[in-house]
């Protein structure tokens, strides 16, 4: 998921180290389990209160991975506006990016209320020291790709998400709330581009298979590896930053897609595919997951090119923003001299 | 007056707002920064909506059951009425604001006046566009103070932008001669007409913003002919990629 702890097993014992030396064992203690009964009342912890610094580092990472992963993932989509098939399919598409760039926003604001600043967070991406989901590595090939990043993309995504409004941080569940709206609508429009694409002729037809074949796997790893291979899961669900496990999720996306996948005729790329009558739950075969951590690594189709992007857009800009902080500072002291 | 020149008239107006709104979609996802792509897309997203509008009604005029996506993807170069300003490539943030700045604040005096206009649907699609076109005028004058007053790094930038586009403003105020006789009939806006106070606003922001004018110069033109710079060929050539390679498909 956009949120998903894509830290190796080393990076991650490296960040427990380090944020269990400074804890001042003895007032912590206190203070902790005040913070723990106050998640467990199920009340929003708000910035200025009290909270452990793995809680605080914790978020921090989700959120700025998150946010990352918003403006990334106006990427791929990105490179269909201009060759949108009809006005209205540019419009609704040049709607749909611009929300991203709107939740990038929110995010980072949320994660600045934990004391750090977008600017570092960039620079972390730029860097290549933080993540963002490994979905958006992969390329969009046709337009078909568009519908089905709108369908399989936003809808795993939203999945994951409608339990982050509830998340017991304050300012990063309210972000939540007003990303979630905006993420049905995107998982509207990208079912619509399939369903008509598979209402329209053989070539379409094929765009669209291939585009579930290519974007389903993918989609189902955004969740995560499985919950017995993630051990930070447990912390993540006491504190109430998560509540439900990745492969809970998982299924639940499952469950809903592959019905209206069939409803449209589009066929599942999974040979292993099957309806457990007992359980109630579509049963599915084998994630790879070397590719998703070779994906991780930065070994994805698109790594780079996303990367480079970014770090060029962002550079390409630079003397944007400084003229418009020195205009700022000139306004400022011309206002203070009158 | 006859229905071929409105269907023109209507033509160049949509043409207008739909090729700069394309060039400006060029920055969603790559601008300087993200308050910027959510800011480039809104304008990008005014831009093409007035082009539906107004295809749609160039579409009814002409009369042959054509729909404005027909009048926006299966047209060629020739056939495109769009100022050469709108469709030079943007290059960089100071060029962008430029052209805008040059732009809406020519079309903010033309849609004031075309909202009287005797044609209904027209007056009615200006009063829409009017409020938008204000706001990317305040938009992109804003940015011309900020660049030209903000470092000397961003005021060649801009300076340099405003050279490279003045040779396409004189299109601006040239009309056609079925544009003419549109204006006689109370249809169509007298763009000559504008020149005076176009001139006036722009002088203000320059002075304003530390900018110096262009020397007046041999101007660029062709729009009624369609002909254009070799940059709208590829604008086209992108556009209109699907529905040229799938004639007829439904997306
Ligand atoms: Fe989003
Ligand atoms: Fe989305």
């Amino acid at each position: 998921m956009y949120t998903t702890d894509l830290r190796t097993k080393a990076q991650k014992a490296a960040d427990a180290k380090d944020t269990g030396a400074k804890d001042e064992i003895v007032e912590a203690s206190e203070n902790e389990a005040r913070f723990q009964a106050r998640i467990d009342d199920e009340q929003f912890i708000e910035p200025k209160d009290w909270m452990p610094e793995p809680y605080r580092k914790t978020l921090v990472r989700q959120i700025s991975q998150h946010a990352h992963s918003e403006i990334v993932g106006m990427l791929p989509e990105g490179n269909w506006i201009s060759r949108a098939p009809s006005l209205r399919r540019k419009l609704i598409l040049l709607a749909k990016v611009q929300d991203e760039a709107g939740h990038g926003l929110y995010l980072y604001s949320a994660a600045e209320t934990l004391g750090v600043e977008r600017g570092d967070l960039l620079e972390q991406l730029h860097t290549g020291k933080a993540k963002y989901s490994t979905i958006f590595n992969y390329p969009t090939l046709t337009w078909a790709d568009i519908g089905a990043i709108g369908w399989l993309v936003d809808g795993a995504a939203v999945t994951n998400q409608i339990p982050l409004c509830r998340c017991s941080y304050g300012p990063y569940a309210r972000a939540m709330v007003k990303v979630c709206k905006e993420e049905s609508f995107h998982q509207r429009q990208g079912f619509e581009i399939m369903t008509v694409m598979m209402e329209g002729n053989a070539e379409q037809r094929e765009m669209a298979q291939d585009a579930m074949n290519r974007w389903w796997w993918p989609s189902l790893m955004m969740f995560g590896p499985p919950d017995g291979d993630s051990p930070n899961s447990a912390q993540s669900m006491a504190w109430k930053i998560k509540r439900f496990s990745n492969d809970e999720l998982r299924q639940r996306f499952i469950d809903a897609t592959v019905p209206q996948a069939e409803a449209i005729g589009l066929t599942m790329p999974d040979p292993d595919l099957g309806f457990n009558e007992v359980t109630g739950h579509y049963e599915i075969g084998d994630l790879n997951w070397d590719e998703f951590w070779s994906v991780v690594k930065g070994e994805g189709h698109c790594n780079r090119d996303r990367l480079d992007a970014r770090v060029e857009a962002y550079a390409d800009g630079a003397w944007v923003r400084e003229a418009a902080e020195a205009y700022a500072e000139k306004q400022k002291a011309k206002h203070a001299a009158a | 007056m006859s229905n071929k020149d409105l269907y023109e008239y209507a033509l160049s107006l949509g043409d207008n707002a739909l090729i700069l709104g394309q060039r400006l979609a060029e920055w969603c996802g790559h601008s300087p920064a993200l308050e910027l792509d959510i800011a480039v897309t809104n304008l990008s997203l005014d831009l093409i909506g007035e082009a539906q509008l107004y295809l749609d009604y160039a579409a009814e005029v002409e009369g042959e059951g054509k729909s404005a996506d027909d009048l926006a993807y299966l047209r060629d170069c020739l056939k495109f009425r769009n100022y050469l300003l709108l469709e030079q490539p943007n290059k960089n943030w100071g060029r962008t604001t430029v052209r805008l700045f040059l732009y809406s604040t020519f079309m903010a005096l033309y849609l004031e006046q075309l909202q009287n206009s005797k044609d209904e649907q027209l007056s009615a699609i200006a009063g829409k566009a009017i409020k938008e076109v204000l706001y990317h005028k305040r938009f992109s004058s804003e940015w011309m103070l900020r660049l030209g007053d903000g470092t000397d790094e961003s005021k060649a930038y801009v300076q340099k932008g405003l050279e490279d586009m003045w040779r396409f403003t004189g299109e601006l105020f040239a009309m056609s001669d079925g544009e003419k006789r549109l204006c006689e009939a109370g249809i169509a806006v007298d763009a000559a007409s504008l020149e005076a106070p176009w001139n006036a606003e722009i002088d203000a922001i320059l002075v304003e913003a530390g900018l110096i004018k262009p020397p007046s110069q041999a101007m660029i033109m062709g729009r009624f002919k369609g002909h254009h710079s070799e940059h709208l060929g590829h604008i086209l050539s992108e556009m209109q990629f699907l529905q040229r390679a799938y004639p007829g498909a439904k997306w």
